[in-house]
Order: C-alpha cells, then sequence, then structure tokens
C-alpha cells in the first residue's frame, strides 16, 4: 500500500478543509481505517508526520480509529465478520466470502485550534 | 522520497517530460529535529500517536496533549471539525473523470496489474497483434524509469505513451488523465494501461478503467494470492501466465486458482501462454465480450442525446410559433 501518497491525499483534505472552514491549526487528526483496507497504520504514521511537514497540521497527532471487517457470505447468505480478505466464513468455514465492510480510508474528523 | 516504500512525489514524467503536477509540491522528506513520535496500538485495534515525553499517567487518553506541550486542561479552545471524506478522494473524482471520458467514446479500458516479470508487456505485445485487423488498440505504459516498454508496443505499430513515475510505486488517476489527452486513443477502442510493477500499492488507485486484469506467472508461486490478497480483491479477471513453462516449475494451479478465489469469490481466471498463444482464445473472447459492453453504453448514451436535443430543438420550435 502507498502510505505516501495516502498521507498527501490527508494533508490535501486537511488543508482545504482550513482554507474553507477558516482555521489554521489542526491539533489532532483523526482517520476511520477499515481492517480490510491493508492500510499499514505505522507506516502511515511516519509517512504523515512527514508529509505534514510545513502545513496547518505539522506536528498534529494522528489518531486511527480501526473499522471492522465484514463480508457477504454466498453459502450461508448472510453478512459475516471477517479479519483478513481470505477469511472463512465464520458460520460454514467456505470461502464463498466477498469482502463488503471494512475497506474504508476516510478523514474522519479534526481537533482544531 | 519515502523511506518506507520507497515512492516519491514531483518526478512522474510522461513521455519524458515532466508531468503537471501543481497538487505535488517538491518537498524534502527529511525529519528535522522533530521528536519522534510514538504510535501504538490499543486494545480495540485504534492507533494513536503521540511524542513520548508527553505520555499520559493512564496511558489510555491522548487528548490535550499539544505539540508545544502548553495547553492547561480545561483551557483549550480546541474543537473537533467533522470532515468524512474519503483519503482517496482527489484520485477517485479523477477517475471519475477518466471514466466518463472512456464512456463518451466508446472505449474499454484494462488496467493491467502484476508484479515485475510477469510477462505483462509480452502479453500486451500479442494481445495487440491478434486484435488490430479489427480493433483499434491503444497504450499506457507505466513504469519508475526508461520508455523500453513503450518501444516494444510501438513496434506492433500501436499508440502507446510511456509514463514514468520516477520513484512513485503506481499510476494515478490524474497521470492517465494527463496521458488520454496527449494520446488520443480512438474511439470504439481498447485501451490497455500497464500499470508500474508491483502487486501492492496499485491495487487502491482507481484509473478509471472498466475493469483491473492481474497478471500471476506461474513462475511466481501459487501463494501470492493470499500473500497480496489486496490486488485480486480489486481484480475481476487473473490471468495465469507462462503455462508452457509448467513442465519446468513446480507451480501447483489448482491451488493458486483456489487461493485467488478465496480472496475473490468472483474473479474470472483464465490460464494462458503469452509465447506460445495458448489460452488467447478465451483471453480474447473476454475482451471481445468487454468491448461490446462499452459500445452498448456508448450507444445508449449517444441516444439519449439525441432524444435530448430533438426534445430542446422541440421546445425551441414551440417558443419560435409561440412568438409568431
Amino acid at each position: 500500500m502507498h502510505e505516501m501518497s495516502l498521507a498527501e491525499g490527508i494533508r490535501q483534505i486537511v488543508e482545504d478543509a482550513g482554507r474553507v472552514q477558516g482555521f489554521s491549526k489542526v491539533r489532532t487528526v483523526v482517520l476511520e481505517i477499515g481492517r480490510l483496507s491493508s492500510v499499514e497504520p505505522e507506516a502511515l504514521a511516519f509517512c504523515f508526520d512527514l508529509v505534514m511537514q510545513g502545513g496547518i497540521a505539522e506536528g498534529a497527532r494522528l489518531q486511527i480509529d480501526a473499522l471492522p471487517g465484514s463480508g457477504w457470505c454466498r453459502q450461508c447468505e448472510a453478512s459475516v465478520p471477517i479479519d483478513t480478505l481470505y477469511d472463512p466464513c465464520p458460520r460454514c468455514g467456505g470461502f464463498q466470502v466477498q469482502a463488503t465492510g471494512g475497506t474504508e480510508m476516510r478523514v474522519k474528523e479534526l481537533e482544531i485550534e | 522520497m519515502c523511506n518506507v516504500c520507497g515512492c516519491g512525489a514531483g518526478e512522474t514524467r510522461i513521455e519524458g517530460q515532466p508531468a503537471d503536477d501543481e497538487q505535488m509540491p517538491a518537498r524534502k522528506w527529511v525529519r528535522a529535529g522533530a521528536p519522534d513520535p510514538h504510535f501504538h496500538r490499543h486494545a480495540d485495534g485504534s492507533w494513536h500517536s503521540h511524542a513520548h515525553d508527553e505520555a499520559p499517567a493512564d496511558g489510555s487518553i491522548h487528548y490535550g496533549h499539544g505539540p508545544a506541550g502548553a495547553e492547561v486542561p480545561g483551557m483549550s479552545q480546541a474543537r473537533m471539525v467533522k470532515i468524512e471524506q474519503d483519503i482517496l478522494s482527489k484520485n477517485d473524482s479523477y477517475a471519475m473523470h477518466n471514466r466518463g471520458w472512456l464512456a463518451d467514446r466508446g472505449i474499454l479500458a484494462l488496467n493491467l496489474v502484476s508484479s515485475p516479470g510477469s510477462g505483462k508487456t509480452s502479453l500486451l505485445v500479442r494481445t495487440i497483434e491478434a486484435l488490430m485487423v479489427r480493433v483499434p488498440v491503444a497504450v499506457v505504459e507505466g513504469d519508475q524509469q526508461t520508455s523500453f516498454d513503450a518501444e516494444r508496443i510501438r513496434a506492433t505499430g500501436a499508440p502507446a505513451l510511456q509514463i514514468n513515475t520516477g520513484k512513485g510505486c503506481h499510476l494515478d488517476a490524474r497521470m492517465v488523465g494527463q496521458a488520454l489527452e496527449k494520446l488520443a486513443p480512438p474511439d470504439n477502442g481498447l485501451l490497455l494501461i500497464e500499470n508500474v510493477g508491483n502487486l501492492v500499492c496499485p491495487a487502491a488507485f482507481d484509473l478509471g478503467e472498466a475493469a483491473k486484469v492481474v497478471v500471476l506467472s506461474v513462475t511466481e508461486g501459487e501463494d501470492k494470492p493470499l500473500k497480496y490478497p489486496d490486488m485480486f480483491a480489486a481484480a475481476s479477471l487473473m490471468l495465469v501466465n507462462k503455462i508452457d513453462l509448467l513442465p519446468y516449475v513446480s507451480f501447483d494451479m489448482e491451488q493458486a486458482i483456489a487461493y485467488a478465489l478465496r480472496v475473490n469469490p468472483q474473479l474470472q481466471v483464465i490460464q494462458v501462454s503469452a509465447t506460445t498463444g495458448a489460452g488467447f482464445d478465451a483471453w480474447l473472447g473476454w475482451i471481445d465480450a468487454r468491448l461490446a459492453e462499452a459500445r452498448v453504453v456508448r450507444d445508449e448514451t449517444v441516444a439519449q442525446l439525441r432524444a435530448r436535443i430533438a426534445a430542446l430543438e422541440a421546445a425551441l420550435d414551440a417558443e419560435r410559433s409561440a412568438k409568431v
């Protein structure tokens, strides 16, 4: 996963929000990252610090809220919780599970001054 | 440059010319004496960062410790602002634009992704040679450096444009949008986008393609779909390439396909050899079916536009006769 590009995307969203809503200092950036999204939180945190330099979120803390993974089991015809893209269905043990939730990568909110 | 994955910004080139990169100001990726942030995982799966010197005693709540470390509890002017925006929303809006641009022209775009050395370019060359007599084909080539691949494609007679991503590890929708304008692929044709050889990063970036096609070669090992599941989850079709080498390698085809289907139960699979042409009937048939779909969409768009024009003209006529 390309964490540097993701950090650039976060910076763009943060800077745009600051311009539109008129704030110039961000203390905390809160992300929602799905468990199935394959973002490596530590790599993203590393890139985050570098990419935010010189912007309104320089030195800001990063909080990543994990969202659970879920999939649709075609055998059970039910939504089931999964932790990886290749997990078997916890009900029937089969692999007919298509990921449906937990792939999100969102900027949820900002703590600003 | 990113020390984590080696990627960088501001080094993209299209046919050797710097890409229009206004949104990516060149920055130095240097940690200029900043204190090393402490980043850790909580039992609930969430992650927080904070500088070591401001770690709270209970280890659980991290608000109220600003970078300056000067806030007084209860006196903070901080407030929360809801954002709720996808991190890749910018890329996705470019991708949506590309998708519309392609649909208007009846062009079927396929995004070919794989690890380096899976035989994507050889596969493209053979595909182009087979299709060119009946379908116009154009190619966008993505590589970190060199225009070797675009040159190989042009040798077939098909127009090709090389994007060099510099240190970047994937194509994004903006690069492809710029390439489309320069390349001007023919209407009702096939656009093949050969992504940077990388089984990880390109999975997340929508380019506006109709489908991602992942190429897995039998020299790579059958466990790739589980090791790099994101790419196989994002793809619509898996081409298992180099099947002419099966007698010489220990590759468990059944297991490879089972692993891929475990990640993505809807994945279609075709076994091919770009060297011998084995399996190409099925692969070309798959493309033909997709081309037919793209044309139907375009015909519907044209029919809708014609109906709209006719309705507007009728309204204009009514307006004119009312005035007379």
